[in-house]
């Protein structure tokens, strides 16, 4: 198995690690660079928990070999922190409007919504549903994690009320 | 003095670690363990001739290998039978590797530990089995024919067989009115946690001890069962579950195969195994529910009153029964609902197939309970051409009948008798917040669009016993720990007995630290299933923080010398009418210390000026610190109750199902947190809606699984779940202090019921099974056309 050197920024940190051509980013991140906010729930591109940022956009970490993303720039959920180290306002808002309960799929959902709403600043509820609809979480319902997209959203960054 | 914490929607501290990213589940744990992959059958049933190691030796990296011949001890023995019943008259369990036979794909043949889990899985794909397929039992029918038998020596292949019977039903169905026959079936899905299951083990030569790390939702009970399979003493054994990520019945089973291999791998080869499940695996491996199929026979009067229901069910339990007949007990004893059914006689047969093994999952059974009784009513009502909702009232338990006997033993081998709840009342608020009584009305508002609604009502047996336990610290920071047996997977145990701590030693749940499912720091506990946790181990929370809270105003009252009742716990502190000593300063007192090693203990020592030099430092029958443990033991369950209400919208053209709107009305009793409670129902409800429309395990007749992935598995996502709407109706339970039921799975119970009364009320289409997708929905619109 052919090993590759690769450098990628993590959260901002220059990463360089030795990979296995078939080593799996999530696991690259999970167990090589100890990352392990990027949950595996299936390892089949269809649950979700593993999405990342990749240059900004979210991808499922499950599916890209670690090599080929040498070069670019990664989000996990460590990742999306304010910058005063306290949670983000996208963490915020989950936790606020109870979107988080066993947590496992919380991380993807995280990096789902924090790319969203970049995108999609001022959702309407149907558009804060599509924001997690790529990821499965099977405790919620859904309903909660809906609210805190359109809680991140409002005007004061979900800071009040 | 603060305002009560339990009744108000607290956040956790786990929610915030979860949502920075630094939560520690399995997986995250044991970096440098070994990992272990298994190869599993590819057939349903087969004989294992010949297992080629040769190739898969010569690997790189490999550490072992190891098939049945290789296990020792109790790890050779088939796993237990957990749940022993006397109508399981024959009871079958697997071996953790199959030896000559195995009865589903992805049953575990051989295990191989590896440096990493690339290898390891290398090594698994080199392994040659030869097997002999043998023919495959596969769903009710053809277990029931019996061409063919899972286990050899288990006639029919009926595992068990038991009936229960309150009244005389086949008469007071032959006397009724007017009578119906219904057959109605639900097929198999499964609880999918989102993590699946992990076993991490990490043997310590130097004490002689096994410490393992379960995704489990059982941590004590693992730990007895492994230190009597593996032959150690229990206090050798510690078992730890870590974050985990999500449950619903899967991760109660104990032992899985994986979870005595692991362990037995470890002390074996001296060093850290650990085994993280893949999706594949999980869906092959793990277990699986809800298969049943009814036939139901309902005697009833003009009124639509039931006189007499006779059911008779067969459940296919799949390969084994670690879990005996819970399953089926549950379905043939809640299936009464909240109704009175004049006589009532129940038979099942749980069936052998050659599937993986059915053991509960969220709901456990109500889910086909309350699918037949609701199905029935809706049948009783469409013969009379009666309100459905009117149905069902008039059949209903009046709160004047409480408490109320079904004449049944329940699952925890006790009377089944309802403690309290007016369902009357659940019903009027459901028609009302739903809006049942203009549904008419908005139909024709919206005719170009094929609405339906639905309604459906369960009762849920919860917080049963056999108890749970808590330990209540307060240290000499002010500082609360409560430590509960129980283990948590997302049900925020975390908060709710913080909650109650909170209160009870008036102090803020921010100020509470609860740890739960880890052996070493509290060993006695059932396990989290069957919605107690809130119940038992609350009530048990309650229960040590009130015997903390005594001790700390019996030290205070000594300290200030005024008498106890003359003092009230607020605020982090013992409170009198002008004075208060921090609860910090009463932890320290209420522990008389040899060393001062701070500033706070030097107070505290034999030393100190209040030293009374004719007493003994501590009494007779006392003990040192705000530390006390309390255990809870109800005589029985608790009733939790709801009514739920559907509205579908209906492609005319494709027939795919859209929830338009669904309502949920339920009792859990006192509510400790509100928004804990709403999250377990919403949870519910989508997996409800997933059994409903989306889930379900294929097999070919061949045994091959057809639904391998969860590309084809579907689980609904944030497109397929309505906003539901939540009222709560409060009867306290009388059975316990802090007068609560459970709520974890209520939710899930109704929907598979409520959903076919709305997509039958849309089409005019009888449903008789569950799941309905679009494809079998428009099949019958083709049938029922022609
Ligand atoms: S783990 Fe990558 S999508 Fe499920
Ligand atoms: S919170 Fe458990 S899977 Fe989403």
């Amino acid at each position: 198995m052919s090993e590759h050197e690769i450098e990628l920024s993590v959260n901002g940190r220059r990463q360089v690690v030795r990979v296995p051509a078939r080593r799996l980013l999530s696991d690259c991140l999970r167990h090589d660079l100890a990352f392990t906010s990027t949950h595996v729930g299936c390892e089949q591109g269809t649950c979700g928990a593993c999405t990342v940022l990749v240059d900004g956009a979210p991808m499922r970490s499950c599916l890209l070999p670690a090599v080929t993303v040498d070069g670019c720039e990664i989000t996990t959920a460590e990742g999306c922190r304010a910058p005063d180290g306290g949670l983000g306002r996208v963490q915020r808002a989950l936790v606020r409007c109870q979107g988080v309960q066993c947590g496992f799929c919380t991380p993807g959902m995280v990096v789902s919504i924090v790319a969203f709403l970049r995108e999609c600043p001022r959702p309407s509820p149907e558009q804060a549903r599509d924001a997690v609809a790529g990821v499965l979480c099977r405790c919620t319902g859904y309903q909660d994690l809906v609210a805190a997209v359109l809680h991140a959203a409002r005007p004061d960054g979900g800071a009040s009320g | 003095m603060t305002a009560p914490h339990v009744g108000r929607p607290v956040t956790g501290a786990a929610a915030e670690r979860f949502a920075a990213g630094t939560g520690r589940f399995l997986d995250d744990l044991g970096s440098g363990a070994a990992a272990a992959a298994f190869v599993r059958s590819p057939h349903g049933h087969a004989r294992v001739l010949r297992i080629d190691l040769a190739d898969a030796e010569r690997v790189p990296g490999l550490i072992a290998v190891f098939t049945y011949r290789d296990l020792t001890g109790g790890a050779r023995e088939p796993l237990p039978v957990l749940i022993p019943h006397p109508s399981l008259h024959s009871p079958r369990t697997g071996l953790p590797l199959a030896d000559d036979v195995v009865r589903h794909v992805g049953e575990p043949v051989v295990m191989v530990v590896a440096v990493d889990r690339y290898v390891a899985e290398d090594v698994c794909r080199l392994i040659r089995v030869d097997y002999e397929p043998l023919p495959a039992v596969i769903g009710i029918p053809a277990a029931r024919r019996a061409d063919h038998l899972v286990h050899p020596g288990v006639a029919g292949n009926v595992a068990a067989r038991m009936m229960q019977e309150n009244g005389d039903a086949r008469a007071a169905v032959a006397a009724a009115p007017h009578r119906l026959t219904l057959r109605l079936g639900v097929e198999r899905s499964a609880a999918m946690p989102m993590e699946c299951r992990g076993v991490y083990a990490r043997p310590d030569r130097d004490d002689r001890s096994l410490r393992v790390y379960s995704a489990t939702q059982a941590a004590a009970s693992l730990r007895f069962a492994l230190a009597a399979i593996l032959d150690l003493p229990a206090d050798r054994v510690e078992v730890v579950a870590p974050d985990v990520g999500g449950g619903f019945g899967v991760k109660l089973v104990h032992p899985w195969p994986e979870e005595v291999l692991v362990p037995w791998a470890a002390l074996r080869l001296g060093r850290e195994v650990k085994w993280v499940e893949d999706r594949a695996e999980h869906i092959a491996a793990a277990s699986h529910e809800r298969g049943q199929q009814h036939e139901v026979e309902v005697g009833f009067d003009g009124d639509g009153q039931v006189r007499g229901l006779v059911v008779s069910f067969w459940h296919d339990t799949g390969a084994y029964t670690p879990y005996g007949i819970i399953v089926p007990l549950v379905t043939s004893t809640q299936l009464p609902g909240p109704y009175r059914l004049g006589a009532y006689r129940v038979e099942f047969r749980s069936l052998y197939t050659n599937t993986a093994i059915v053991t509960p999952y969220r709901g456990a059974g109500r889910p086909q309970g309350a699918f037949v009784m609701e199905r029935t009513l809706d049948a009783i009502a469409r013969f009379l051409g009666a309100d459905r909702a009117e149905v069902r009232r008039r059949n209903m338990i009046r709160p004047s009948e409480m408490p109320y006997d079904q004449g049944l033993t329940f699952q925890d081998g006790r009377p089944l008798v309802y403690d309290s709840g007016d369902y009357p009342a659940l019903l009027d608020t459901a028609l009302t917040r739903s809006g049942w009584h203009d549904f008419a009305t908005r139909r024709e508002r919206e005719p170009d669009k094929r609405l339906g609604i639905g309604i459906a009502c369960y009762v849920e047996g919860t917080g049963m016993g056999p108890y749970e336990g808590a330990r209540v610290q307060v240290d000499t920071g002010g500082h609360v720990t409560v430590t509960v047996g129980l283990t948590t997977q997302g049900q925020g145990h975390g908060t709710v007995f913080a909650q109650i701590a909170a209160d009870e030693l008036g102090v803020a749940p921010r100020d509470v630290t609860v740890v739960c499912g880890d052996t070493r720091r509290f060993p006695y506990a059932a396990g989290t299933f069957a919605s107690r946790s809130a119940v038992v181990g609350g009530n048990a929370v309650a229960l040590a923080a009130r015997k903390v809270r005594d001790k700390a105003l019996r030290v205070a009252a000594r300290a200030l010398d005024v008498p106890p009742d003359e003092l009230s716990l607020a605020d982090g502190a013992v409170v009198a009418n002008d004075r208060a000593i921090p609860l910090a300063t009463v932890a320290v007192l209420a522990n008389p210390l040899r060393y001062a090693f701070d500033h706070r203990t030097r107070q505290a020592t034999q030393f100190a000026p209040d030293a009374d030099p004719d007493q003994p430092p501590l009494d007779a029958d006392d003990a040192p610190g705000l530390d006390a443990t309390a255990f809870f033991s109800p005589i029985r369950s608790t009733v939790s109750a709801g009514v739920h209400v559907a509205v579908v919208e209906i492609d005319p053209d494709t027939a795919e199902i859209a929830l338009r709107n669904y309502v949920v009305v339920h009792d859990c009793g006192r509510p400790i947190n509100p928004a804990v409670v709403e999250g377990q129902i919403r949870g519910g409800v989508a997996q409800g809606i997933g059994g409903a429309l989306y889930e379900r395990i294929a097999y070919g007749d061949d045994g091959r699984l057809r639904t391998g992935s969860l590309a084809d598995l579907l689980l609904p996502t944030a497109h397929d779940v309505p906003e539901i709407t939540i009222d709560h109706l409060v009867t306290p339970s009388p059975l316990n202090p802090l007068g609560v039921k459970g709520v974890g799975e209520g939710g899930v119970v109704p929907v598979m019921a409520a959903i076919a009364s709305a997509v039958e009320d849309a089409e005019g289409i009888v449903l008789d099974r569950m799941p309905i997708t679009p494809a079998e929905l428009w099949e019958l619109r083709q049938k029922h056309r022609g």
